[in-house]
């Protein structure tokens, strides 16, 4: 287990408050100014070498994205903009850091917007975390007053001005050109890229987007180092991650981790274990709903973090475990995540508005026992058709999971779905008709 | 993309109060100058507030006039996101949140309680017109499942006894508390913690 000293985020329970003097206490904005005037090439180098991955999903290197950015300012300026749009299901870290460890999170913008040579910064949250935006606007307004931010902040020469922009329900906000979108006050619907943000991104200008808990992570990592980060874990995989462990445990919780811990060792010790025991493990998402699932076999063994993950032709996402034991119906779980893909998909693409409704509708049968056997490959051939062929990931992130059904449960969907149309007997299914399924209640 | 409906009755004006133009004003300005239009969510959402938790067409566009862009991009955005109600909610809007992670945990015995309590139907008010409710996707809250959002708060480690408890509230027309139901603090473990302890005692 990792040392609590080890920990960036100390106030994730909320044991201390928010407020800047409690902040202060635990370190944050202590040597800021020191930090910036080492100068932009140090904190990108430092960030590099720290082998810090971006915490939102996709596990791009920081420091590498940061140094996309255009070294001189043109005509156009630079924008910082962070991602707090949480809403992938299983994944609720961003929000304890909003509420309870703001200021770790607004240093970190600082300090990034310093690196990219950003004067704005736009922190985009979900619309649902009303009260988590109040907090931080809270913390951003003492962050003003102390001269932490603004007009030269910390008397280092620089303007910082950060500003929060709230969503409205839209999981797809959270793809970055999305995102962007949705701060030009559009509909989120995803840009194509190339061009990427990081040279055309908010109004046409550079931009750098990065998830809450990644920028909220920088200021402890260049306090303590580099070389204390990536001691952390292993090579590309280093330092810590926070952890939701939801679904069927006995105490579902967030936790700060090392990078790699088994996620066995992860579910038993923090979390109270599986319900019903370890034995009674049927499957875990190991990283929000986007990502294929997992049976136990390879959980038995499995490490968390991006590569061990990848590995097992699963990813970490952003750490959101879901753990589903035996008492639950696999394909009902997966069912209702083609469910929110249905709901979530933004429309504009043709692959994935018509076939997330279809992996939908064609998994409410077969957890109803009322699909064909040949449908099954058919669902595959489906997420298939999705995959790649959409502007953004929302294609691969509501395809992948069917898919890891599919790979680890085929078996099962088999024994459920007998149905052959020839067969007389059944022949009170209504078969092949899918629009059924709406009239029912609540589907 | 969420299927809307606009509500029949439509009141023929609307206009931003004082305190909704002073915010209004202060949202435009954090945008660079001929961006306004970047302020339309928050605008929708200021008059929302306004209006009794929903967004008449004449607000949609007022708002066009008012960041000078067309009143289909306004309606566009209205329509797109989900949390603008384009017709009238109760007092009380209970948003149940039944995606898997609640669901694993017993979110559909919420939406039972809902139906027996509030209304049959999703989106109908409750007899005395206060309380309605639907089912939502993801709140992100989903170590303290089965939650749910009654207008700005959450309400976590729910069952079906604690949401009975607080719609009996509701309708004593008092405020339940919002946040963990299961005693416990934020998305700490229930008794099971061994993380930071030396920050819980100090």
């Amino acid at each position: 287990m990792l040392k609590d000293e080890d920990r960036i985020f100390q106030n994730l329970y909320n044991d201390s408050g928010a407020d800047i003097e409690s902040a202060k206490l635990r370190n944050d904005w202590k040597g800021t100014k020191e930090i910036l005037e080492k100068g932009r090439e140090w904190i990108i180098n430092e960030v590099k070498s720290s082998e810090l991955r971006g915490r939102g999903g996709a596990g791009f290197p920081t420091g590498l994205k940061w140094s996309f950015a255009p070294k001189e300012v043109g005509s156009r300026p630079h924008y910082l903009v962070i991602n707090a749009d949480e809403s992938e299901p299983g994944t609720c870290k961003d929000r304890d850091i909003l509420r309870f460890e703001p200021h770790k999170l607004i240093e970190g913008c600082l300090i990034a917007s310093y690196a990219v040579n950003a004067h704005k910064c736009y922190i985009y949250i979900r619309g649902e975390y009303f009260n988590e935006g109040q907090k931080l606007q809270t913390a951003i307004d003492e962050a003003y007053k102390n001269n932490l931010i603004g007009k030269n902040a910390l008397n280092s020469g620089w303007d910082l001005d950060i500003y929060i922009h709230y969503g409205a329900g839209a999981y797809i906000c959270g793809e970055e050109t999305a995102l962007l979108e949705s701060l030009e006050g559009k509909k989120g619907q995803p840009r194509l890229k190339p061009p990427f943000p990081a040279l055309i991104g908010l109004y046409g200008c550079p931009t750098i987007i990065n998830n809450v808990e990644t920028v909220a992570a920088v200021p402890t990592i260049l306090r303590r180092g580099a070389k204390w980060f990536s001691s952390l874990g292993r090579p590309k995989n280093t330092g810590t991650k926070i952890y939701c462990i939801s679904g069927n445990v006995n105490n579902p919780c967030n936790v700060e981790e090392e990078m790699g811990i088994p996620l066995k060792e992860l579910i038993e010790t923090h979390a109270g274990g599986v319900v019903g025991g370890w034995d009674n493990l049927k499957a875990v998402i190991p990283g929000g709903s986007s990502m294929p699932m997992l049976p136990k076999e390879i959980c038995d063994n499995m490490k968390m973090d991006f590569d061990a993950c990848v590995e097992n032709k699963t990813g970490l996402g952003t750490a959101g475990i879901v753990v589903i034991n035996n008492d639950q119906d696999i394909i009902k779980c997966m069912a209702r995540i083609a469910r929110f893909y249905k709901h979530e998909s933004c429309g504009q693409c043709t692959p994935c508005r018509e076939g997330s409704g279809w992996m939908w509708r064609m998994l409410e049968r077969m957890a109803a026992g009322e699909a064909t056997p040949d449908e099954v490959d058919m669902l595959f051939d489906v997420t298939k058709q999705i995959e790649g062929h959409t502007i953004c990931a929302f294609g691969e992130g509501s395809s992948w999971p069917v898919q890891g059904l599919i790979r680890h449960f085929k078996d099962e969907i088999l024994e459920r779905n007998k149905f052959d149309p020839v067969v007389k007997k059944n022949k009170n299914i209504p078969y092949l008709v899918d629009q059924h399924l709406l009239e029912k209640e609540n589907a | 993309m969420s299927v809307k409906k606009i509500h029949k009755q439509q009141p023929e004006t609307f206009k931003f109060n004082d305190k909704s133009m002073e915010a209004a004003n202060k949202i435009v300005s954090n945008y660079p100058d001929g961006k306004q239009q970047s302020a339309v969510m928050a605008l929708l959402y200021i008059a929302q507030r306004q209006n009794d938790n929903w967004i008449p067409l004449q607000a949609m566009k007022y708002i066009a006039k008012f960041l000078d862009m067309p009143y289909i991009k306004v309606y566009e955005v209205a329509t797109f996101y989900s949390m603008y109600n384009l017709s009238p909610v109760g007092k009380y809007f209970f948003q149940v949140c039944t995606t898997t992670p609640c669901m694993l945990r017993g979110a559909y015995e919420l939406v039972k309680v809902c139906k027996k309590k509030i209304s049959e139907k999703e989106n109908v008010l409750s007899d005395d017109g206060k309380i309605s409710w639907m089912e939502v996707e993801c709140l992100g809250a989903c170590v303290n499942a089965p939650m749910m959002q009654v207008n700005d708060d959450y309400y976590e480690d729910l069952n079906d006894k604690k949401l009975e408890e607080i719609i009996e509230t509701i309708y004593q027309n008092k405020i339940p508390k919002p946040g963990s139901y299961s005693g416990r603090m934020n998305t700490e473990p229930v008794n099971n913690r061994k993380t930071l302890l030396g920050n819980k005692n100090a």
